[in-house]
């Protein structure tokens, strides 16, 4: 990758368009509503626009680059053909207000079907936009279910102290007070400590699994149990969902609602941070108040739903079987070649990713300061892949989470672990070499700290501190 | 099995892989799941089909929905798609990325946002831009948190009735169970009613939002508005079309602390409703009040300029409960989609596009008040939104010109017919609407 030091705004020659619109006279709008002087915008040329752009592009890291190990974000293959026919004109040019659209229809109709079919719950709605926006409108959904039954007062939630940091932060957005639940010593949510937290107060639990270490919570059986005993009700965050696909249905395990991420599970592409689609599916007794509750504008993420069906279409009842445990079985493999290397807390089979806390050997008996998790993680970069997740969850203090996928190969892997191995003897012998990286990236780790105490978020504020 | 194209396992692969693990087989990896759990029917599904059989049932699909000329807004607007954007957005370095963590290997999202932040400021006014969000209502409802969350025990947030029923119905969700109370400002002439807002002030409020250009296409006069507001202590928002923001007066020159809109109408297609990219400006003050990614510059070790996340202590995965908002992702590729549309526009061709929005929705608001089957409603200057009073059966009217091959008339909630003509629209398509409403209605 080549450092490209431009902004669009640097480019920018007065008398330069990059548009092709027909002349119009100027509108008359009255002068009491105009604003006072146009825009400080680009004024560039077709060429400025692509050739800026590309350069950008070439300061990224994506899939298709390389291998994109980062934990609880599923960065499996996007498949090109989602592409295509999200593009299709047909689709595109649908104003959301059309109501006589039976093939638009049929779509949601049929990705509705399938995502019952997979996760074992009745129904979707297809509202939200992402994970965090599913989890929030599953919470509306629960709360929506208790006020109808004029039980007023659960107004508490309990979320595991492993939970992903949306969980409580969309709890509080729905008006729920946080309960937390503690993690046993085998990374599992406590159900002795679980028990004296449940009563008429509480609306539900919010739990992840596999959860954030990668384990599946086994005893989920009981905790339901408890909790739809005590008049609660179960919501899965489905963000961990993918070493069940086409294993295990969340419906089974006694959850009552349930967000997906179509852009984990379903492939559909991350797009440096969106669109994502978080569809929201429930049980039966659900189904009428999932429809009611109106969290965006028209009918969600329509472009990343047809994508999403796009995969199940190609993926088929036949192959399907095999996702979940392929990803299970890269996750594993990892963790078994490099735990002799990178400290391995919680020594069980683990589902899709799993957490290291740290080397084992950091190279702090050298005299130097010891290598941390996130010099490993840059160090990475040097090597030509992405950082998996950095001290997340916060059980551990070095924590390094793991999430190859079902669309590595072995080689891929083998390569990744031979890299691993390689910064793990580099810790040992020359930590100083990992606290300087990266060594080959556009830029080398950048002053945070500048950033949050003089904040320049614009370029009117860039162009002052640079003058 | 055969082997499937997104799955590189070669059957030695497996065998080798499992060895190394010390697991008989790939059931043996869910020895920790309860059996019973395991899902053993078949799953209900369609049977895999090649990528060619994939295509053409889309591309059956795609036939059955009537291709019209859209003649309707309120929300979505049908503005013209240059063809760079999408051969940008399609760069698979862009598409392919998550959420810029790895600043080092991210500057290519990382700038696009700052230059979407520095893009959005420049329309709104305002000092700050977060890194967008999900749409505008969203954003909208979003706002509405800022305005209770800024006060100290104050729970009223004024939504005027004049605002997009898309953008009042999401902002009632959201503040029916974060508990903030909506009062609804009523309208006079169309617009949001001055002295409305001031009747509904009480000990309780915390803000106002109110649309800059209206859901009856009617651009608003602020005048006033701010003082009313600041003066009870609260804040106030403003709800934008960021397009017609080039030409129209800006949230900042209103005095407004907060802006949001819908990003659709720069260049970003119907797609049934999404994906779209809500934004969200505000004041210097409000900043560490601001919810969602915030990119910022700063420089590398070596010197040079660098751009990173910044003022992540607001944000979930640090505050949790006591953050902000719960969102953690931006609609980015959206995002990059605004930020190359309107660097393709410069303020040159933005004005452009609403001259020509201008000339051709009033041409169309001529030539329906000439059939005589249409009543005047409001008398205020419109962009390229407008409604009209029909003087017969809109459900009719609605469902002719949909045969004719045109959506346009939707009805809304006070019996009026809602018209919209952006630059797309040529003359010529004018007409033969209008000619069917002479010919075949009333």
């Amino acid at each position: 990758m080549k450092y490209y030091d431009k902004l669009i705004f640097e480019l920018s020659k007065s008398g330069r368009s990059g548009f092709s619109l027909p002349q119009a006279p100027t509108a008359p709008i009255p002068a009491s509503l105009k604003r006072g002087s146009a825009p400080a915008l680009p004024q560039v040329s077709e060429v400025d626009v692509v050739r800026h752009y590309t350069n950008l592009s070439q300061m990224n890291f994506g899939v298709d680059t390389g291998f994109y190990p980062l934990g609880s974000c599923t960065m499996k293959y996007n498949p090109k053909i989602n592409e295509e026919v999200a593009a299709m004109p047909a689709f595109t040019a649908i104003h959301p207000l059309q109501e006589n659209v039976p093939g638009i229809r049929e779509i949601y109709e049929a990705m509705d079907k399938s995502l019952a079919a997979i996760t074992g719950m009745k129904h979707f709605t297809f509202k939200p936009c992402a994970g965090a926006h599913g989890e929030l409108t599953g919470l509306m959904i629960m709360r929506e279910y208790h006020l109808r039954r004029g039980d007023f007062a659960r107004t508490r939630v309990i979320v595991p102290d492993s939970a992903h940091g949306t969980n409580p932060a969309s709890a509080a957005v729905c008006g729920l007070e946080i309960v937390e639940v503690k993690s046993n010593e085998h990374g599992l949510v406590d159900v002795n400590d679980l028990k004296p937290l449940l009563g008429p107060d509480i609306a539900g639990i919010m739990m992840t699994n596999p959860n954030t270490l990668g384990l599946f919570e086994g005893e989920i059986k009981e905790i339901a149990q408890l909790v739809h005993d005590c008049g609660g009700l179960l919501y899965y965050d489905g963000a961990n969902m993918n070493p069940l696909l086409g294993v295990v249905r969340p419906g089974d395990m006694g959850f009552d609602i349930m967000h997906l991420n179509l852009h984990k599970t379903f492939s559909t592409p991350h797009g440096g941070g969106g669109p994502g689609s978080g569809p929201v599916g429930v049980c039966e007794k659900l189904s009428d108040i999932a429809d009611d509750v109106f969290v965006s504008g028209f009918h969600g993420n329509f472009g990343v739903i047809l994508r999403a069906y796009t995969y199940i279409l190609m993926l088929g009842r036949e192959n399907i079987k095999l996702a979940g445990k392929y990803a299970t079985l890269s996750a594993n493999y990892i963790k078994e070649s490099l735990k002799d290397v990178y400290k391995l807390p919680i020594q069980t089979v683990c589902k899709h990713e799993f957490v290291f806390d740290g080397l084992v050997d950091d190279g702090s008996s050298t005299g130097k300061s010891g290598a941390t998790t996130l010099d490993v993680a840059k160090r990475l970069l040097d090597y030509g892949f992405h950082a998996p997740t950095i001290y997340f969850p916060l059980l551990f203090h070095q924590a390094l989470m793991i999430e190859p996928t079902e669309t590595e190969s072995k080689e891929t892997l083998d390569c990744f672990i031979d890299v691993m191995r390689t910064i793990a003897a580099e810790a040992a012998s020359d930590p100083d070499l990992l606290h300087n990286a990266p060594h080959n990236t556009p830029i080398s780790r950048p002053d945070e700290t500048r950033a949050a105490r003089q904040p320049v978020v614009k370029f009117a504020d860039s162009k002052q501190l640079l003058n | 099995m055969a082997s499937f194209q997104y799955f590189p396992h070669t059957g030695e692969d497996v065998k080798q892989m499992l060895e190394r693990i010390g697991a008989g087989s790939l059931d043996d990896l869910y020895s920790d799941v309860p059996q019973d759990f395991i899902y053993k029917g078949e799953y209900d599904l369609p049977l895999a089909k090649t990528e060619q059989e994939v295509r053409e049932w889309f591309e059956k699909l795609a036939e059955d929905n009537p291709r019209l000329k859209v003649f309707v807004g309120q929300g979505a607007y049908d503005h013209y798609t240059p063809s760079v954007i999408s051969y940008i957005t399609s760069r698979s370095e862009f598409l392919t990325a998550y959420t810029p963590y790895q600043c080092e290997i991210s500057q290519g999202t990382l700038r696009y946002i700052f230059e979407y932040q520095s893009i959005i400021c420049e329309l709104t006014g305002m000092d700050v831009s977060n890194a967008s969000m999900y749409d505008g209502p969203t954003a909208a409802a979003e706002a509405v948190r800022m305005c209770v969350a800024s006060a100290r025990k104050k729970h009223t947030v004024l939504v005027s009735s004049t605002v997009l029923p898309h953008v009042m119905k999401v902002i009632k969700t959201y503040a029916k169970y974060y508990g903030t109370n909506i009062v609804v400002i009523p309208s006079e002439n169309g617009q949001t009613s001055l002295e409305g807002l001031k009747a509904a002030i009480d000990d309780d409020f915390a803000g106002a939002l109110v649309p800059s250009v209206n859901r009856f296409g009617i651009i608003e006069n602020h005048e006033g508005f701010a003082d009313a507001i600041h003066a009870a202590k609260g804040m106030m928002v403003e709800y934008c079309d960021p397009s017609a923001l080039a030409v129209v007066k800006t949230p900042a020159e209103w005095g407004a602390d907060v802006a949001v809109g819908d990003g659709q109408p720069l260049g970003i297609p119907l797609c049934y409703g999404g994906p779209y990219v809500g934004f969200m400006a505000c004041r210097n003050d409000c900043l560490r009040k601001l919810p969602g990614r915030i990119v910022g510059q700063t420089v590398d070790k070596d010197g040079k300029r660098a751009f990173v996340l910044t003022l992540q202590a607001r944000e979930q995965h640090i505050r949790r409960e006591k953050a902000t908002s719960n969102i953690c992702s931006n609609e980015s590729l959206m995002a990059l989609w605004v930020t190359v549309y309107v660097s393709l526009m410069g303020p040159d061709g933005l004005a452009r596009v609403n001259d020509i929005c201008y000339e051709r929705s009033h041409y169309l608001y001529e030539r329906l008040l000439a059939t005589g089957k249409f009543e005047k409603v409001f008398d205020a200057p419109f962009l390229k939104e407008f409604v009209l009073k029909p003087l017969g059966p809109a459900d009719a009217l609605r469902a002719k010109l949909e045969k004719a091959g045109f959506f346009a008339a939707l009805p809304t909630e006070d019996g009026f017919v809602s018209f919209c003509a952006t630059e797309k629209r040529s003359i010529e398509e004018i007409d033969a609407l209008v000619k069917v409403i002479e010919e075949d209605w009333v």
